[in-house]
């Protein structure tokens, strides 16, 4: 059997770690390298590591900080943020990520095509950022949820799959950060048109969450932010993590 | 010395860094003369099989790689591409490996009902002991593994598979011949099962 991954999600902005909702109100979390520590004690699967602010402010990824984070991590590391060509990928790449997720640039066919020809497309992940709109139609947004596309979610996710793609992150704006539940009609949407793994994100807050996203949505895997984060109700700051025992049971 | 072998194509920090955590961190080289010296070597690497291939040549070090594991029998450790590398051909690609295993590697493929099961195979897997080797000595119960590929070895010599792993069908998920280990997933990515495994390498 193939073990479903459950993901942490940690958005780097400025020196530290914070947690959005709907990407507005960053709050805070703390240091990355002492989390990434606190996962491998709790042998957390992998780690999603976003640089939610890299394309808004036009510059590179924070390639020393990465490889500092990426060096204390005994996990699988996905990075995304602010990556537009293949030089940029060859540095991160360097720093020991095991995977590159693109979102502003999954509009670049032929980029995730050259990436996934020198990486492999094991390597190249796509994260579609969605929003239901006033008709309740889904709809496609890049550049940190606010550049809108008239492409809907399972055709994006099937063109960067043909491109090269070999994992979808399939992400509600609505529900991040919210711990409501993952919008399930659209990770089926995703997960029943493309044969690569898909990735659950937005809106987890119980462990039940975590398995409906599986056993509803079809998806391959899960991550999570505000629930790996956040403690109770008045989300006091405790990064935590299910034990492997727990994780067995949930998924059987 | 532990040389890790930097030819273009690996995430080597990850790997430096749990030798390190283990007391022993080696040198990550891409020279030849480090390679002669070295008493144990790491062929790490991911991506496209004839990507890593062309790189191993552009190196030139294929000449002392052969002799070092070859003719000397030091301890290699291949790791996921590096490992494929290790065979004879690919049906990712048109190069010849470099044959230290009489194997080749294959596309995974499935029938068109299992819509469950995705490629690449990524994620946590376990594996099943075939062979006891040095390598393999008190791995821990259920010992699982991180994966990420879309092609697996096929050994044709079976004596030559020292771990499988169940993905639809059970697969070569690590091979031993001699002083040559190869294995398909990232140990350096796989907590405390991963750090066993180099703890076994470093006392080979």
């Amino acid at each position: 059997m193939n073990l479903i991954r459950v993901i942490p999600t940690l958005l780097l902005k400025g020196e530290g770690l914070v947690k959005t909702q709907q990407f507005k109100n960053p709050v805070y979390i703390g240091d990355p390298i002492n989390a990434v520590k606190i996962f491998n004690e709790k042998e957390v699967d992998e780690l999603v590591l976003l640089d939610i602010t890299a394309t808004a402010e036009k510059r590179d990824p924070k390639y020393t900080w990465i490889g500092d984070i990426v060096s204390e991590s005994f996990m699988p590391i996905g990075y995304g943020g602010g990556v537009k060509n293949i030089e940029q990928a060859k540095k991160l790449f360097d720093t020991g990520i095991e995977k590159l997720i693109i979102n502003t640039a999954s509009l670049n066919n032929e980029l995730i095509s050259s990436l996934a020809a020198i990486y492999g497309s094991q390597s190249i992940v796509v994260c579609i950022d969605v929003r239901k709109n006033l008709l309740g139609k889904y709809q496609v947004y890049t550049n940190a949820g606010t550049e809108k596309h008239k492409i809907s979610p399972d055709i994006m996710a099937k063109t960067v799959v043909e491109a090269g793609a070999g994992e979808i992150i399939i992400q509600s704006i609505d529900r991040e950060g919210t711990m409501k539940g993952y919008d399930l009609d659209l990770i089926k949407m995703v997960s029943e048109i493309v044969n690569v793994p898909v990735v659950a994100s937005g809106g987890a807050g119980t462990q039940d969450h975590l398995r409906e996203a599986i056993q509803i949505g079809g998806a391959s895997s899960v991550t999570a932010g505000s629930m790996f984060v956040f403690k109770g109700k008045h989300r006091g700051i405790l990064i935590n993590y299910p034990t492997s025992n727990d994780l067995k049971n949930l998924f059987k | 010395m532990i040389s890790i072998i930097d030819y273009g194509a690996g995430n080597l920090g990850s790997i430096a860094n749990m030798l390190r955590k283990l007391g022993n961190p080696g040198i990550i080289t891409s020279s030849a003369d480090d390679i002669a010296k070295a008493d144990k070597l790491i062929l790490p690497g991911v991506g496209n099989f004839d990507y890593g291939m062309s790189k191993l040549q552009q190196s030139g070090l294929i000449e002392v790689l052969n002799d070092k594991v070859l003719n000397d029998k030091i301890p290699v450790l291949g790791i996921c591409l590096g490992a494929q590398l290790m065979t004879k051909k690919s049906e990712e690609g048109k190069l010849p490996g470099l044959g230290w295993f009489d194997a080749e590697v294959k596309k995974f493929s499935f029938p068109a009902d299992q819509i469950n099961l995705r490629i690449p195979h990524m994620g946590w897997n376990y594996v099943t002991v075939q062979k006891q080797t040095l390598l393999t000595k008190d791995l821990p119960e259920e010992s699982k593994y991180y994966f990420v590929h879309s092609y697996y070895i096929h050994a044709n010599t079976p004596e030559d598979v020292m771990l499988t792993t169940n993905y639809y069908n059970d697969f070569a998920s690590a091979l031993n011949h001699d002083n040559i280990y190869a294995l398909q997933f990232h140990p350096e990515k796989s907590h405390k099962y991963g750090l066993k495994i180099f703890q076994n390498f470093l006392s080979i």
